[in-house]
């Protein structure tokens, strides 16, 4: 089943512009990396994907159903791009953020059931903020702040999930059980995942497919077939081609 | 005077009661609105109020009556004009307030006789509020309770992270709008307390204590609740005891109350951190 479908889409900021003509299917099942070097069009496709932004041109649909139309939000998990999105200083718990990650599946008005604690429980302990529930969003490190706002992306069970670079605050270790995390839940949970990330050669090692991206789409598809890519030996450099695909294997 | 002196007058009790239900919905709006960085939407709107008083004495209608509608319409001016005109929030409200106040100006110079009435506004006087406007004050506070209450979770998903609350299938322009239409209501709603000139302070200086040490969104309005009615409170009482202005003393109280919290949390509170 496809579960993101974007047909030739173009997006311009005011004159410049980002994304040109861009088509991709994401399947349900599927990891992928979305990589590309800064200002190539990731955050803003993710943007236009998930209808916070309108396109110049061109048609998103999510779970099949056009993107201006699509009502179904509890399916979807989102991690925005750094912590700038919020005030640090905002006096909300760990427990109360993760907590709003429920609200896509509520009706008016909305309201936090006791049935809802189990959730909301599972999410803290899978990204290890049960222990500091009752702290302050503020007062946690930028990389607890990173796994508080993962586990608001995942507590409503989403059968997609999308972050934007979500290692960027995390250091080496916490990166490598964060991706295992990932992986978990694309293996055993059947989540659907888009990863943006700078880190392509420590993609390859989790996700299953690669969507290069500079502003068009340069390549998309396994990383087997990156790695055997004449067209890709010749944009990326055989030396760089090469570190990718043996961090892979 | 001893407090229970104090209480014997009915000018008194008016003045309490009308003066929490009014300090509690501001304290609790006023959370959203320092969260959100709209503090100065109180202030813009503030003025704006001093147009529609002078269009209200014009026409000899009740100021809150008509303020009500006029100053709702301002504020969905500065929403719009920040939406759609793509300013600076703090643009639109400039806009807007100036336009109140030249508004007022203009009116109270060309209808003229009712300068001292427009000027005792600037500075309220919650003692002289009639029966009338206490059970107005009661029934618009509990309608903006209500209202905050039912989008409760919506306003703190807004306000935490906009884009997510979008994601998660908030309309937040509706919440923005509610947001700045209850301000509306409640702008005029403290103007008989503290006046026009001293508006703004009782939406910021509740919050910005509460927020000194509260443990949580949840918490952060209780304990603003809390200290903006303790504020009307002993600021009516400290203004009858002493004879001072009662408004600027409700005001006075508040920001004592502010230094209390921050002297607290930088001294007790770090200290056992």
């Amino acid at each position: 089943m496809t579960i993101v479908a974007v047909e030739h889409l173009s997006f311009r900021y005011n004159s410049v512009e980002v994304l040109s003509d861009i088509s991709f299917g994401v399947n349900e099942g599927d990891y992928i990396g979305l990589v590309g070097p800064n200002g190539s069009g990731k955050t803003t496709a993710i943007k236009v994907v998930l209808g916070l932004v309108k396109p110049a041109k061109g048609i998103v649909s999510l779970f099949g159903t056009n993107v201006n139309d699509f009502r179904e939000w509890h399916r979807i998990g989102y991690l925005p791009q750094k912590l700038t999105h919020f005030n640090p200083h905002f006096p909300a718990t760990v427990r109360e953020i993760v907590s709003s990650g429920l609200f896509s599946t509520k009706k008016f008005p909305k309201r936090i059931q006791r049935s809802d604690e189990a959730l909301i429980d599972d999410a803290m302990r899978l990204t290890d903020v049960a222990d500091i529930r009752h702290k302050l969003i503020g007062e946690l490190s930028g990389g607890q702040q990173q796994r508080v706002l993962v586990a608001r992306a995942i507590v409503n069970r989403p059968d997609l999930l999308i972050l934007d670079e979500p290692t960027t605050a995390l250091d080496p270790e916490a990166r490598g059980t964060f991706f295992q995390t990932l992986m978990g839940l694309n293996q055993n949970g059947n989540v659907t995942i888009i990863l943006i990330t700078h880190d392509i050669a420590s993609i390859g090692k989790y996700a299953s497919k690669l969507l290069y991206l500079d502003k068009q789409i340069i390549f998309y598809g396994s990383f087997e077939d990156f790695c055997l890519s004449e067209k890709m030996t010749n944009y990326f450099g055989e030396f760089s081609q090469h570190l990718i695909c043996h961090r892979h294997d | 005077m001893d407090l229970f002196s104090f209480f014997q007058y009915e000018f008194v009790w008016r003045a309490v009661i009308a003066g929490s239900f009014i300090a509690l919905v501001c304290s609790i709006l006023g959370v959203l609105l320092v969260l959100r960085r709209l503090s100065l939407i109180g202030d813009g709107l503030a003025h704006v109020t001093f147009g529609s008083v002078a269009v209200s004495l014009l026409f000899k209608q009740h100021p809150v009556y008509l303020s009500i509608p006029i100053v709702m319409a301002g504020s969905l001016g500065i929403l719009k004009l920040t939406e759609k005109a793509r300013l600076y929030g703090d643009a639109a409200i400039g806009i807007v307030s100036s336009l109140g106040v030249a508004g007022g100006i203009i009116i109270a110079s060309v209808a003229g006789g009712f300068n001292i009435d427009i000027f005792s506004f600037l500075f309220g006087n919650i003692l002289a509020i009639s029966q009338a406007e206490v059970l107005t004050s009661i029934a618009l506070s509990i309608v903006v309770l209500l209202i905050i209450f039912f989008f409760y979770h919506e306003h703190f998903a807004t306000a935490f992270d906009e884009e997510f609350a979008k994601i998660s299938g908030i309309d937040t322009g509706k919440i923005n709008a509610i947001l700045v239409l209850l301000t509306g209501i409640t702008v005029v709603l403290a103007m008989k307390i503290v006046g026009i000139m001293l508006t703004s302070s009782l939406l910021i200086l509740p919050s910005v204590t509460a927020l000194q040490i509260a443990r949580s969104f949840k918490n952060t309005m209780i304990v603003s609740s809390i200290c903006g009615i303790v504020s009307v409170i002993v600021g009516i009482y400290a203004s009858f005891v002493m004879n001072l202005p009662t408004g600027a003393t409700i005001v006075m109280a508040n920001f004592l109350l502010f230094i209390t919290a921050y002297t607290y949390k930088n001294t007790v509170r770090s200290k056992y951190r």
